[in-house]
């Protein structure tokens, strides 16, 4: 499908997460090389989007370890204790991870353009010429390039996830995370964000993608990982793991998606 | 409408009889009745004395009265707001020291009246007769009369302004509450520090549930400056009316004189408020004409998009897509 490579870009071992008693993350493993998709899928409370929300801090990690591109995340290791970083590094570590999220989270205040041109300008220090030709740059690679100075309200569901792309792609991320991009879309409008997401695909973007989509986990994923009760259940190529499912829970829950 | 629905007949419009509202006109009658009569007394009773109203509207001490009740009112309103930023963003910090600073200052101030609190800064210079600085318990660096520091105009405004900032930093700390938490956590995937994410993504949508009460406490504000005489503050409109009116022993005609400012000012600060809420509101609430009537939606999406946009961009308004 894609040009991947042998080289590791994100690194998770050993992840827990508690809020408070309550045991979301049991100990997950997982790996993505540079230029790889990796699509997630698992029931509802599974800890999917948790395990996605951690490796670029929106939420703590309870224990284990989280890396990106060799640089651990949320952590500084000196002489084997962890120490918390700064909240302006772990801002510098979230500039090379792009997020997108089921809301969109576009800012409301902002049209189309602006939300893009934001953080170029206010984190890169961009000029906003420079930060403006490539937004209207990325309005079009994602279908709206006549969309750039309407305000997210104005936009269908479809448009406002297709400029949140935009906006995160505009940091130039080494990683894009999707945090079930398309569960809050109609139906009709699934189409075009996913196939901007095959696009940047195939252009060699390293994604991890949480989806209720199996369609796309099977055309464009490099590996497919079943997670349920917080633990990574089943994990391999997507083509197999779909068609010949190794774990009864995995044989269950795609019974039921499919 | 497309050429498919042009090829038939136009529909015959439904023609229903409309509900009868007697109630809206037994009301209409009560209502304008009472109030030609009201007007009838204004004209009729010679006790409102309309020619002392007359003479004293533009009087010099009036006027004069009128602006420094303006320079109170912007003043301590401009204090407040600089406090009630700082203190709500205060109380939202991580910093445990910063939340129950900010917690004990509204305790305080929204605890305390306005007139005791406006009579101890009238009397601060003789609690504090000095103002240094200095280690304590140990050198002094400067030292200077707080009299001549603390004048009467800088006691009122700190006074009024002060006991303002604890209401706005609860109205401030209620905005910022309101902005949905999927901003903050997009901001801070695209990798925006605290600041800046609190001044250009979370305060900008805040706003438009902050207006509205601040707008409230403004024209409050206005009112509140009566009080300013417990300073004492002598010049206000209030007690430049009063003192007229104690003068020619008339206090009806300049209590209108009085109550006409105060009402052409909050009138006045109604037509901003409505701009500072139009300003807010973009891209939020525009939304709702845009629904209603195309042809002014496209006309104003012309219009809005700021300096960002190119202007040689289609504005087309997105019919089908739109929600």
């Amino acid at each position: 499908m894609t040009i991947t490579t042998e080289k590791p870009l994100v690194q998770i071992e050993g992840l827990h997460k508690y809020y408070g008693n309550h045991h979301v993350l049991r100990g997950i493993d997982l790996t993505v090389n540079q230029g790889e998709v990796s699509v997630v899928i698992g029931p509802s409370g599974s800890g999917k989007s948790t395990m996605l929300r951690c490796v670029n801090l929106l939420e703590t990690i309870s224990a284990g370890r989280i890396s990106v591109g060799g640089d651990l995340i949320g952590y500084r290791e000196v002489k084997g204790r962890l120490h918390d970083l700064k909240s302006k590094e772990i801002a510098a570590q979230r500039r090379e991870i792009g997020m997108v999220f089921q809301r969109f989270n576009l800012f409301p205040h902002k049209t189309a353009l602006q939300n893009i041109m934001e953080a170029p300008v206010q984190v890169k220090g961009q000029s906003k010429t420079v930060a403006r030709k490539r937004a209207l740059e990325l309005l079009d690679r994602v279908g709206l390039g006549d969309r750039a100075g309407h305000y997210p309200s104005q936009l269908s569901g479809g448009q406002q996830q297709r400029v949140a792309i935009a906006r995160a792609l505009a940091m130039d991320p080494e990683l894009m995370l999707f945090d079930e991009p398309t569960s809050a879309l109609d139906p009709e409008l699934v189409g075009d964000v996913l196939n901007v997401m095959k696009d940047l695909a195939k252009s060699g973007m390293t994604m991890i993608v949480v989806t209720h989509e199996i369609g796309f986990a099977r055309e464009v994923g490099d590996r497919l990982t079943f997670m349920d009760g917080g633990v990574v259940v089943e994990s391999g190529d997507p083509r197999e793991v779909l068609a010949n499912p190794q774990h009864p829970r995995t044989k269950e829950f795609l019974s039921r998606v499919l | 409408m497309d050429s498919h629905q042009d090829s038939q007949a136009a529909p015959v419009l439904n023609d229903a009889v409309p509900v009868r509202h007697p109630g809206r006109w037994v009301s209409a009658i009560i209502i304008i009745g009472v109030l030609v009569g009201f007007v009838q007394s204004l004209v009729t009773n010679p006790r409102f004395r309309w020619d002392v109203v007359g003479t004293y509207i533009l009087d010099t001490k009036v006027v004069q009265g009128v602006a420094w009740t303006l320079v109170l009112t912007f003043a301590s309103m401009v204090l407040a707001i600089i406090l009630a930023i700082l203190l709500a963003f205060m109380r939202q910090s991580d910093n445990p020291v910063f939340r129950w600073s900010s917690w004990t200052w509204v305790w305080f101030f929204r605890g305390t009246p306005v007139y005791t609190q406006l009579l101890f800064w009238g009397l601060i210079a003789v609690l504090y007769p000095k103002i240094s600085a200095g280690v304590p318990f140990g050198p002094e660096m400067f030292s200077m009369d707080t009299s001549t520091v603390v004048t009467a105009t800088v006691a009122a405004i700190l006074g009024l302004g002060l006991n303002e900032s604890a209401y706005l930093a609860e109205i401030f700390r209620a905005g910022l509450k309101s902005v949905d938490s999927g901003q903050m956590e997009a901001a801070e995937a695209l990798g925006m520090g605290k600041t800046k994410i609190m001044w250009r993504i979370i305060l900008p949508q805040a706003m438009r549930v902050i207006v509205p009460p601040t707008g409230n406490e403004t024209i409050g504000m206005l009112k509140t400056t009566s009080l300013v005489l417990a300073v004492p503050f002598t010049l206000d409109l209030t007690f430049a009316t009063n003192a007229l009116a104690n003068r020619i022993y008339l206090p009806i005609p300049l209590l209108i004189v009085a109550a006409f400012w105060y009402l052409v000012i909050t009138s006045i600060l109604m037509v901003g408020q409505h701009f500072i809420e139009a300003h807010y509101g973009k891209g939020v609430d525009n939304r709702v004409p845009a629904a209603i009537n195309p042809a002014a939606a496209k006309a104003s999406a012309a219009v809005a998009p700021s300096a960002e946009a190119e202007p040689d961009l289609k504005m087309d308004f997105p019919e089908e897509e739109a929600k």
